[in-house]
């Protein structure tokens, strides 16, 4: 049988057919190749619908651990950003009392990790993580600097587009989601696996913050709004035809 | 109205410095311990890795990340029949859901045992979520 010389493309065409979905068996993003579950999906217990997720009053974040800025004795170097928006569930209505965590590389694109070894430099101002309750309109914000993007092993020459790590815990159990916000008009968008393994443009728009001038702080840092809705078995909801 | 949902993204390789800056893995002060390995489809440990396990009987809540065994450990409480598990990894685009029935656990020199096996002929049941 005939080998093909084809290599396996990095990013795929876009398909409307996935819906919201994104494709977790991506060719492209090679680590998917023994991690991504090729077993058909067990319907949910029915109990497991309506289940109300875990609640963190006893371990709520400080007022400060939202402001990525202020976490050590100087500032961080890198262009400083409000990023802030609201959690929703389908129906548009605010979740308050979310969960929501974030993590990210610095402004040279280095993670203050040991994992990450790429020879940009750490940045002693700067550890890149934090964490706030939604408030009772579902908002939430952040004070930090805007990542830089950063090479990885996936391909040759792979570099990933800027982006931070979001956590978040809706009200329900099944409304739990990670996932990753970027910026507008990066140009690693049509080159990343893990971005375009959402293969509907309209569902990869979602998770593309917007720049704000109403929420940019003259004087002292650009504003982005990123709005996060969470399905019932967020990540995975149709979208609407 | 209803708004499309946020698309779920890989929790990557890093995400220990938000998500496990504080042990949260002792859902009970006296417990069971719950111990079990993450494993992928060539049964490699999956080091980079993090479990989420909620007893919804109690409201409890825990989160572990993997070692480089891929072991993770918890500690829960003895009369709990079940406890529900999100697992998210790098290489993972969507996390999954399973449920681990404490009763049904191998158990392992005092605690219960249970691995996760994100693929193949041994993939552990995960729910549509």
């Amino acid at each position: 049988m005939a080998v093909s010389d084809e290599p396996t493309p990095i990013v795929l065409p876009d398909d409307p057919g996935f819906g919201l979905d994104v494709q977790i068996d991506y060719p492209g993003y090679r680590s998917t190749r023994w991690r991504a579950p090729d077993r058909p999906l067990v319907t949910l217990p029915e109990e497991l619908h309506q289940l109300e997720g875990p609640v963190f009053g006893d371990d709520a974040p400080g007022e400060d651990d939202n402001d990525l800025t202020r976490q050590h004795a100087g500032d961080p170097l890198g262009e400083r950003i409000v990023v802030s928006g609201r959690v929703l569930d389908e129906d548009a209505r605010p979740i308050s009392g979310a969960l929501v965590e974030v993590w990210q590389a610095n402004a040279a694109g280095r993670y203050h990790h040991e994992v990450d070894q790429h020879p940009a430099p750490l940045d002693p101002n700067f550890s890149g993580a934090g964490r706030c309750l939604t408030d009772d309109e579902g908002g939430y914000r952040f004070v930090t600097v805007k990542p830089g993007a950063y090479p990885w092993g996936n391909h040759e020459n792979a570099w990933r587009p800027a982006h931070i790590h979001f956590s978040i815990f809706g009200r329900l159990f099944t409304q739990r989601l990670v996932t990753q916000m970027y910026f507008p008009g990066d140009p690693l968008f049509a080159y990343d696996p893990i971005f375009n393994a959402v293969r509907n443009p309209k569902a990869r728009a979602l998770l593309v913050a917007r720049f704000d001038l109403e929420q940019t702080q003259p004087e002292w840092a650009l504003g982005y709004t990123w709005d996060i809705v969470l399905g019932r078995g967020a990540g995975a909801t149709r979208i609407e035809p | 109205m209803t708004l499309p949902g946020t698309p779920s993204q890989t929790v990557g390789p890093f995400f220990t410095i938000g998500l496990c800056r504080r042990p949260k893995n002792e859902l009970v002060a006296r417990g069971v311990r719950l111990v079990g390995r993450l494993l992928d489809g060539q049964d490699e440990p999956v080091n980079d890795g993090v479990i989420e396990i909620f007893d919804a009987a109690s409201g409890r809540w825990g989160r572990c990340g993997t070692d480089v065994e891929g072991r993770f450990s918890f500690l829960v409480a003895p009369d709990t029949p079940h406890v529900e598990a999100y697992v998210f990894a790098r290489g993972l685009l969507k996390h999954q859901l399973t449920r681990i029935q404490l009763s049904d656990a191998e158990r392992d020199d005092g605690a219960l045992r249970f691995d996760i096996r994100l693929q193949g002929d041994r993939q552990t049941v995960f729910f549509a979520v």
